[in-house]
């Protein structure tokens, strides 16, 4: 009985459960199986291709080198004095992880169908393991941009501006954690719609394209007029990805008050996320 | 049931406890569809029209079987005020797969549920596990909770049977210190021995199952909820689980065993509890719930009518009012000598004109094996929309074909493309195949077991040369 130790809780089975509840003491329960999914996800993910976990490294860098062509050089958008590579690699630091999770997320039921109609387990683990597993790319992405970084700032004629806050660094777990928020809880959503309308799985390729237009990813901030910048706040990706550069690239554009508006947007796609992947899971493997 | 004692404070001496549990599942209606239908449903709701008929589809996915619908009593929830044309879609379109149950288990008991296809029981079990929430009523588990419906879940190909042992493992409720002990016994328990670094999509699907098993039979929960996992793999491997099975029994774990095979039910379970048309009818001592589970399915169901026309099996376009087994004479027969054909005939009427329709009998034998599937094919319809009316449609089983033994038979109308099923009554019909043994049959004089799907009379010839 190793690890068993003495009775769990009463397990309740009802008809009519409550309406919101997170269940931390099984999520605890089950941690070693999120890692064991984070795991799977490697492994399936990688499995036959040559470049393997490389491709967490090279998309985001072949975006910037698009980004800086496109955006920088043809439609010759503001990069804030910044050096262009640099400004989109740093955009892409911050949105990426948010789109992944949102895109994992989502296939949370459909592709899990399976496995959900054999077995009980926690099913916000499977969205949990997807956050973990985009972490760890988030991580390595990091890396990567602080070596470009490091080569603009010595080697690139206009990389003297560049500058990293470092008394704000501790801002960026912060941010990271805000964005898995609103990751996952606009992930949840699309993964409920999608159990009962097919049609999400195409919309979401459409939202992240047009969400990432509306984040500062490809332009600076500054460049959205100031009575609207409030609009664009409300979306808690603008806050993430502008802060990023403030913070990295030592230019940008940072209102405290509208960030805590992002914050509170973000819990909010959260919340009612949590919300309508609960009520989705218990009836879910009725409907497939 | 304010007042009561609360349960979850329940004497230590309980271990499951349900409550008038019960589960209603839509028919058709729901499930993976369009935006757009969804949308246009709204509309036609709006202007106080039925539910169109690919919503009345019966889904067949879910390995629930579901019978019955519910006519009276069932207030329909997403019923605004004027919309009465749609109640009785609606209702028609919702169905208990289980109703009332309660039970309770004591501690250390290993209680067996049966019934027959559709009767619930895979349904009680996905409630219990959790896997679905029921329509009403309430449960509760006292321990740590094990639940087994399938050998192997979450297997993934790409990992090794290391990994895939971990994985499946988490996914059943253990932690990762937990397998680590259990590692190797487990290895050996399932003798896949050292090809427990490859990955798991290059083993033989025997493998993989012993693997599963293997993960499975080290659980080690308080209560234990198990399904049918004893269909799969060869009868070694059924016998070898069964023994395990027993093992963990003896040991004090709480055990719900769903199944089939009325021998591991009696031989595993002191009490059983039988499920019928989703209600528990009985429960008590196994052997007595056998015989009455038995007794039930072989007693008339030879010939069986449904008078009430909203009751029968079937949509707004065809309902079935009739089925029965008969011998070549038109006379209902529970009983048929092997040696004679038997006719099975389901009468329907069709509501609506112009549909091609297919009617088709399925027909299992008593291990639960499809023998054969057979449709309509009377050049008459064959491919031809139908009027509005009652159809009688037959098909002849000939003589010297079916082994001995029980069958059952789901009868079942369809439209061919696009697939739309109208009913399928499943084990509508259950007959007798009975061989008389006056030497005249296949078997001729041997009058031993005789294994075998169909009997069939074949053509024989023997050749001889003379000696040399």
């Amino acid at each position: 009985m190793t690890g068993s130790g003495p009775a769990d809780d009463v397990i309740v089975i009802r008809a009519d459960p409550p309406w919101f509840h997170i269940p931390w003491r099984e999520l605890y329960r089950y941690r070693d199986l999120l890692f064991l999914l984070v795991r799977r996800n490697f492994v399936a993910t990688y499995k036959q291709t040559v470049l393997g976990p490389f491709w967490y490294v090279l998309r985001p860098l072949l975006t910037s080198v698009i980004n800086t062509v496109i955006f920088g050089y043809v439609a010759g958008l503001s990069t804030d004095g910044t050096p262009k590579f640099i400004f989109y690699l740093c955009g892409q630091l911050g949105w990426r992880y948010f789109a992944s999770c949102v895109a994992a997320t989502q296939q949370t039921y459909l592709g899990n169908a399976g496995l959900f109609a054999k077995v009980y387990f926690p099913r916000l683990i499977v969205p949990l393991s997807a956050l973990v597993t985009n972490l760890v790319a988030l991580l390595i992405q990091a890396a990567t941009f602080f070596g470009f970084w490091w080569y603009f700032r010595e080697f690139h004629p206009e990389g003297s501006v560049l500058r990293i806050r470092v008394e704000l660094l501790p801002l960026l777990p912060l941010m990271v954690v805000q964005t898995g928020m609103a990751g996952l809880g606009v992930g949840l959503w699309m993964s409920s719609l999608t159990v009962k309308y097919r049609d999400f799985l195409h919309v979401s390729q459409w939202l992240l394209s047009v969400w990432m237009y509306a984040t500062p990813v490809i332009y600076p901030l500054s460049m959205v007029p100031l009575k609207w910048r409030w609009l664009s706040y409300l979306n808690p990706m603008t806050g993430v990805v502008e802060l990023h550069r403030y913070v990295l690239l030592g230019r940008g554009t940072v209102v405290p008050e509208y960030q805590m508006l992002s914050v509170v947007t973000a819990a909010l796609f959260l919340f009612s996320g949590l919300l309508v992947f609960n009520r989705t899971g218990r009836t879910f493997v009725d409907t497939v | 049931m304010n007042g009561e004692p609360d349960p979850v404070m329940s004497n230590a001496a309980e271990s499951i406890r349900v409550e008038g549990i019960g589960k209603q599942y839509r028919l058709g209606e729901i499930g993976m569809r369009t935006l757009r239908e969804s949308l246009a449903e709204s509309f036609r709701r709006l202007l106080g029209r039925g539910t169109p008929l690919h919503h009345a589809k019966v889904r067949q996915s879910a390995s629930d079987r579901l019978r019955r619908t519910r006519a009276e009593g069932e207030p329909a929830r997403e019923r605004g005020p004027g919309e009465d044309s749609v109640r009785t879609a609606v209702q028609q379109n919702r169905i208990w797969a289980i109703e009332d149950v309660s039970f309770t288990v004591r501690r250390g008991e290993v209680v067996g549920v049966i019934g027959r296809n559709g009767a619930g029981k895979s349904t009680l079990l996905k409630v219990l596990t959790r896997i679905t929430t029921p329509t009403e009523g309430r449960a509760f588990l006292y321990g740590r909770v094990a639940s087994l419906l399938e050998v192997g879940t979450g297997f993934h190909p790409e990992l090794t049977g290391r990994d895939n042992v971990y994985l499946n493992g988490a996914v059943l409720g253990m932690t990762r210190s937990e397998i680590d002990a259990k590692f190797d016994n487990i290895v050996e328990f399932s003798g896949v021995g050292h090809f427990i670094d490859t990955p798991v999509k290059r083993y033989s699907s025997g493998m993989k199952v012993r693997l599963g098993f293997a993960v499975a039979a080290h659980l080690d929960p308080e209560i234990l909820l198990i399904d049918e996992v004893l269909a799969v793999g060869d009868a070694s491997f059924q016998k070898r689980c069964l023994g395990k099975m027993k093992d963990i029994a003896s040991t004090g774990r709480t055990i719900l065993f769903v199944s089939h095979n009325m021998r591991a039910i009696t031989r595993l379970c002191p009490r059983a509890i039988l499920l019928e048309e989703g209600r528990l009818t009985f429960d008590g001592p196994s052997h007595e719930a056998v015989s009455r589970y038995l007794g039930g399915v072989l007693l008339g169901t030879a010939d069986r009518q449904w008078p009430d026309p909203a009751r029968a099996p079937g949509n707004e376009l065809a309902r079935l009012r009739r089925a029965r087994v008969t011998s070549e004479d038109g006379a209902a027969a529970e009983a048929v000598d092997i040696r004679k054909p038997v006719i099975l005939e389901m009468v329907y009427d069709v509501l609506r004109p112009g549909y091609v329709l297919q009617p088709n009998f399925h027909l299992y034998n008593d291990d639960n094996v499809c023998v054969f599937v057979t449709a309509d094919r009377d050049p008459a319809w064959w491919r031809k929309s139908r009027p509005r009316g009652r159809f009688t449609s037959r098909a002849r089983i000939p003589g010297n074909f079916l082994a001995e033994g029980r069958f059952s038979v789901s009868v079942a109308l369809s439209t061919p493309d696009p697939v739309v099923i109208h009913f399928v009554e499943r084990e509508g019909l259950v007959f007798q195949v009975i061989d008389s043994q006056e030497g005249d049959s296949v078997r001729g004089d041997y009058t031993g077991q005789m294994p075998g799907v169909v009997r069939p009379d074949l053509q024989w010839t023997t050749e001889f040369e003379p000696g040399t």
